[in-house]
């Protein structure tokens, strides 16, 4: 029987999956997109699951908002990478350092 | 009255000295001499009061100064016949010092600040010696040393004048300190520090003790040697002597007053105002006897080997100073102003004859350089001349008349046979020391104002000839001006040109300069000196040491030991005419190895080099302490700058601080790495952190 402890467990090794897909990524910047919206995702799987396990709606209502927020900071992000790239000629992350203080 | 005399120099100094370059220099000038011969003339009255008996002894207040728990003192001047003679001393010289001055500082463009200065010396000399009270006197001694200072660096432009300016200061600060000291003690013991107070009472603490670091002292005589060696410090005695001959870098006319006739005399001057004081501590009189006679011999022997005509002046003043200090420690203090007052006219008089010779040599001091002057320049040889006869003490016993040294000296040496198992030494002391400042003295003569004239080889005077060659006519109409003589002798036919030419072809050794003698305004005191050196001595000998009229003078102003006095007449016919026979010796001795054979001193250096070498070092004073205390306190200082200073205070405090930020930033500048991931770390683990704390508390 699938309990609640596997969604989060599972839900937990998205999430640490994401957050090493940020630090850990020296590639590009889409990867970092990718990974953020690992750990949006985790977090929806926690808010559904517990959903479930309370039988409150709320949870799932919210997951629906973080679709839509996810949704929309992916088109952001990849706007702001297509008019990096242009300006700069690499989304390489080891070259995105012009917040350098 | 003796208002205006001491405060008369002081306003004239004030205006003098801040007035400003519209005023010129001849109203500042006029301003201060003038003011000086007031005083002057206000204070003869004054001494001859006290002589006649029609004068007594009264204190004129001022001013409250200070009033606080028991200590309380105020400005006042006190008039005795001890004040009386410095009086006349220090006005006279002084007044005919600013005379001098109109001469000899002719050509310097800051002549009134040099009169202010000499006129604020002055002033603080008259409140030393007016002074009712130790601190007013203190007041004083501080103010001529600062007049002091400011004087022997007036021409600051010269690295030596600063040198010995700071030199003098700061050696004067050592015995400045055990002045102090001494104050405070007598503070301590008498309860006050008015001077009459301190002497009535000063009896009555013979044999008390004081305790000092765990040692029990003896009161008097502890207070008695830490005034004395204030005394020392003013007085250039032996040990605290070595300001003095630096001083020399100052102005001929302040070493005229200052360190001849006035400044240097005030430590003799102290010790004859607390002589009751010093009565009562046999051990303080035996250590000023010593220093004093070691002081009198000492710097007679360097005075013979110096070659610049006012170190060797300087030299004598110190070693006269000696014979005033040994005077006042064998109790005879009498004579010890005695000698204070006539060597005051004439070691002003070779001061400012010797200035008067360095003016005649375009400012060549060296003696080697001179020689023949005697025909160039009369007036200053027969000044010079009567300033020698009086220091060597020339006279004739038998008539009861000689030169003003004779007198004095003859006085002291007598006393000192006099006074017994404690004045032998001294004595003797006296004794040689007399034959060397006879043989010193003329040598000086001898070497300057005899013989063949050797100033071809002098710097100066190439320098003068060079100038004068752009401008012949100019400079010698200079000298006719101000010459007493007549143009045609000074002349004597020649043009300039002809002089010149016909004295390089004769090689006469004067390179074609004709020494030219001084303007009146240099002449006239060096005339009036000249009189104080001759009569200084028989006329005033009676008041000054002899046991009645000496009694009825002082009116116990200072300590008069009668029965001494009388003593003083008692003593052997050889102890009589000691001095005048060393007077001879020297005398001879020095003709013999400057006149008559000219190669003796040469000779003689070089059979005795090393001692030689030792006296015409000073004895290797300097030496010794510029490795006794220079050196120490340079490294001291050096110590605490970089070590201390550099090291410590800077290196953690304003230095390490702004290390520290610029530390703190670089390493903070490093996490600023630009790259996005870092930061997402650090705010994640913000964000953990921030969690964790929530939930954990």
């Amino acid at each position: 029987m699938i309990g609640l402890n596997h969604y989060l467990v599972v839900s937990a090794i998205l999430f640490t999956l994401g957050v090493l897909g940020i630090f850990a990524n020296r590639k590009n910047l889409i990867v970092i997109l990718m990974a953020i919206e690992l750990i949006l995702l985790a977090v929806n799987l926690n808010l559904v699951a517990f959903s479930a396990y309370l039988g409150d709606m709320v949870g799932q209502v919210f997951a629906m908002l973080v679709l839509t927020v996810a949704a929309g900071e992916a088109a952001i992000g990849l706007a702001i990478l297509v008019i990096y790239f242009r300006g700069r000629g690499s989304i390489a992350v080891d070259d995105v350092n012009r917040m350098k203080g | 009255m003796i208002q205006l005399i001491v405060f008369l120099p002081l306003i004239a100094a004030i205006v003098a000295g801040f007035s400003n370059k519209s005023f010129g220099t001849t109203l500042p000038k006029l301003l201060t001499t003038g003011a000086l011969f007031v005083s002057c003339a206000l204070s003869w009255p004054i001494f001859i009061g006290f002589m006649t008996g029609s004068e007594t002894a009264y204190v004129a207040p001022v001013l409250l100064w200070m009033q606080s728990g028991t200590l309380s003192f105020d400005w006042a001047l006190r008039v005795d016949a001890l004040t009386a003679v410095m009086l006349v001393v220090i006005t006279s010289v002084s007044a005919l010092v600013h005379l001098y001055s109109w001469g000899y500082m002719e050509e310097d463009p800051d002549q009134p600040r040099f009169f202010a200065y000499l006129s604020l010396f002055t002033f603080a000399m008259l409140m030393l010696v007016t002074a009712d009270n130790l601190v007013q006197m203190f007041f004083g001694w501080e103010g001529v040393g600062l007049a002091s200072y400011l004087l022997i660096g007036f021409w600051y432009k010269k690295p030596s004048a600063n040198a010995a300016a700071i030199k003098a200061f700061v050696v004067n600060r050592v015995g400045d300190l055990g002045f102090m000291l001494g104050i405070f003690g007598i503070f301590l013991v008498f309860g006050t520090v008015s001077i009459p107070e301190i002497l009535e009472a000063a009896p009555g603490m013979a044999g008390s003790t004081i305790g000092f670091l765990g040692m029990r002292l003896d009161t008097m005589t502890i207070l008695c040697l830490l005034l004395f060696v204030g005394a020392m410090g003013k007085s250039a005695q032996l040990g605290l002597h070595t300001w003095l001959p630096d001083a020399m870098e100052g102005p001929t006319p302040v070493s005229a007053l200052i360190h001849a006739a006035t400044m240097v005399t005030a430590g003799v001057f102290l010790v004859c105002r607390m002589s009751p004081m010093f009565e009562v501590a046999p051990y303080a009189l035996a250590v000023v006897t010593a220093i004093g006679a070691a002081t009198c011999i000492f710097a007679a022997t360097i005075g013979t080997t110096q070659t610049d005509i006012k170190r060797v002046i300087a030299y004598s003043t110190c070693s006269q100073l000696g014979y005033m200090f040994f005077a006042a420690g064998i109790g005879a203090y009498g004579a010890a102003m005695f000698h204070l007052f006539t060597h005051a006219f004439f070691k002003a008089l070779l001061f400012l004859g010797a200035g008067s010779v360095i003016h005649a040599m375009h400012h060549e001091q060296d003696m080697r350089f001179y020689g023949g002057l005697r025909k160039h320049i009369p007036v200053t040889f027969w000044g010079m001349m009567a300033g020698t006869l009086a220091i060597t003490g020339v006279g004739i016993y038998w008539l009861g008349f000689g030169f003003a040294g004779f007198h004095s000296k003859d006085a002291i040496l007598e006393s000192a046979w006099a006074a017994g198992q404690q004045g032998y030494g001294a004595f003797w002391v006296g004794v040689l020391a007399a034959l060397l400042t006879s043989f010193y003295s003329w040598r000086l003569m001898f070497l300057t104002f005899w013989g063949k004239p050797r100033w071809a080889q002098s710097e100066h005077i190439q320098h003068a000839m060079h100038d004068a060659h752009g401008h012949h006519g100019e400079t010698h109409g200079h000298a006719v001006a101000h010459a007493d003589n007549p143009p045609a002798q000074e002349d004597k036919g020649h043009t300039p040109h002809e002089d010149h030419a016909a004295a390089h072809e004769i090689g006469d050794g004067t390179g074609g300069y004709k020494p030219h003698e001084s303007p009146p305004t240099i002449l006239i005191p060096l005339i009036l000196l000249s009189v104080g050196a001759v009569f200084a001595g028989f006329a005033f000998k009676d008041f000054f040491i002899e046991p009645l009229a000496g009694a009825e003078f002082w009116k116990g102003s200072l300590y008069f030991d009668a029965p001494l006095a009388v003593a003083m007449h008692e003593v052997p016919m050889w102890v009589k005419l000691s001095a005048s026979i060393v007077m001879l010796i020297g005398l001879f001795g020095a003709w013999y190895a400057y006149i008559r054979k000219p190669e003796t001193p040469a000779n003689f250096t070089d059979t005795f080099r090393v001692l030689y070498g030792f006296v015409l070092n000073k004895w290797y004073f300097d030496e010794l302490y510029h490795k006794l205390f220079v050196r120490p306190a340079f490294a001291f200082g050096r110590l605490f700058w970089k070590a201390g200073d550099e090291g410590t205070i800077d290196r953690f405090g304003p230095n390490g601080s702004a290390k520290l930020v610029g530390w703190t930033s670089r390493l903070s500048g490093r996490l600023q790495s630009g790259y996005v991931y870092s930061y997402a770390f650090v705010m994640l683990i913000g964000l953990t952190a921030a969690v964790t704390w929530a939930i954990a508390g």
